[in-house]
């Protein structure tokens, strides 16, 4: 794999359209700078200020520009808010489109062929192998992302953060919170993983 | 994560879902030199984000059980061979010649392309 890599990157050199000291910074970018965190800022602006939630719902790609996180591929942001009726759950059964500038590449499992054909099958059953059940009332959205359209579930703030400021909310809201396999975390689960002072 | 162990461990047993997942965003070097190339394939107007998720599509569809990044490199390869950027005879020539390079390369140096046409002490 390294040699045909090397072939192709060489080759796409000399034909000048791949600049090396380029490749190694955008790789740099996505494997330490962009990642969760960007999203869970904007779910934490989102809990805390009603009006760029608002401004979530009506435009999620310019509101999410706003806090200076753009997509690379000109794709669409939509935001999926979670209510006591219902829960978003986001997939690629196509691929893997994922929405990179606010959760970073996305884990293997979101990958995986049994993760994108079982979450539109039966998203219940994949939701409670992550250990999220819901009741009974709550209706489940899967959202199947693509090219154009990348989804991010805004989880619901927990009970009990009513004082808390953005950073702190931010660190409640995890990844799978944002794509719709998990839960926003309360105070207690943050803290017992180290996550919030 | 946040599913607990339990649940963790009954998602490891479903056939094809990798739960050990956070691990680097890379498993090894090549696969983000191949997810870079692609991005910068795009940028430079190679070819729209669109045919490229068509194309990993149906890599993926085609050959389900090749982990993901083999597949997207497949996927590079076979967009640009289609659209002539880099034609397939001339990658595998390219292929062919680094596999002599770094046979022709002592353990420990940088394998340089031609190495195998330098002549030898």
């Amino acid at each position: 794999m390294e040699l045909r890599v090397r072939a192709l990157e060489s080759l796409l050199v000399e034909k000048g359209y791949v600049d090396p000291p380029a490749l190694d910074v955008l790789i740099e970018t996505y494997e330490k700078q962009v990642g969760p965190r960007n999203g869970a800022a904007v779910v934490a602006r989102a809990w805390s200020d009603p009006a760029f939630m608002q401004a979530l719902r009506d435009d999620a790609t310019a509101a999410i520009a706003s806090m200076g996180f753009t997509g690379r591929q000109g794709e669409h942001m939509v935001a999926v808010e979670n209510t006591p009726d219902t829960h978003n759950m986001v997939v690629c059964t196509l691929c893997s489109c994922y929405p990179w500038p606010v959760l970073g590449l996305p884990p293997a499992w979101y990958k995986s062929p049994a993760y994108r054909s079982r979450a539109v099958i039966e998203p219940r059953s994949v939701l409670g192998e992550f250990g999220v059940t819901l009741s009974g009332e709550t209706a489940i959205r899967v959202w199947d992302s693509t090219a154009e359209v990348r989804y991010l579930v805004v989880p619901r703030r927990p009970e009990g953060t009513e004082g808390m400021d953005e950073a702190d909310l931010a660190c409640l809201v995890t990844r799978d919170s944002m794509v719709g396999t998990g839960l926003a975390l309360t105070p207690e689960e943050a803290r017992a993983r180290g996550l919030l002072a | 994560m946040s599913a607990p162990d339990d649940a963790r461990g009954k998602l490891l047993q479903s056939p094809g879902i990798p739960l050990s997942d956070d691990g680097p965003v890379f498993a090894e070097p090549w696969e983000a030199k191949a997810f870079a190339l692609a991005v910068t394939c795009h940028e430079r107007g190679l070819f729209a984000w669109h045919d490229w998720a068509q194309a990993l599509g149906g890599t993926i569809a085609a050959r389900p059980d090749m982990p993901y990044y083999r597949q997207w490199l497949a996927t590079l390869e076979g967009l640009l061979a289609e659209i002539g950027t880099v034609p397939e005879a001339e990658r595998l020539d390219r292929v062919d010649a680094w596999d002599r390079a770094a046979r022709a390369t002592p353990h420990g140096e940088p394998i340089v392309l031609g190495r195998d046409l330098e002549p030898h002490d």
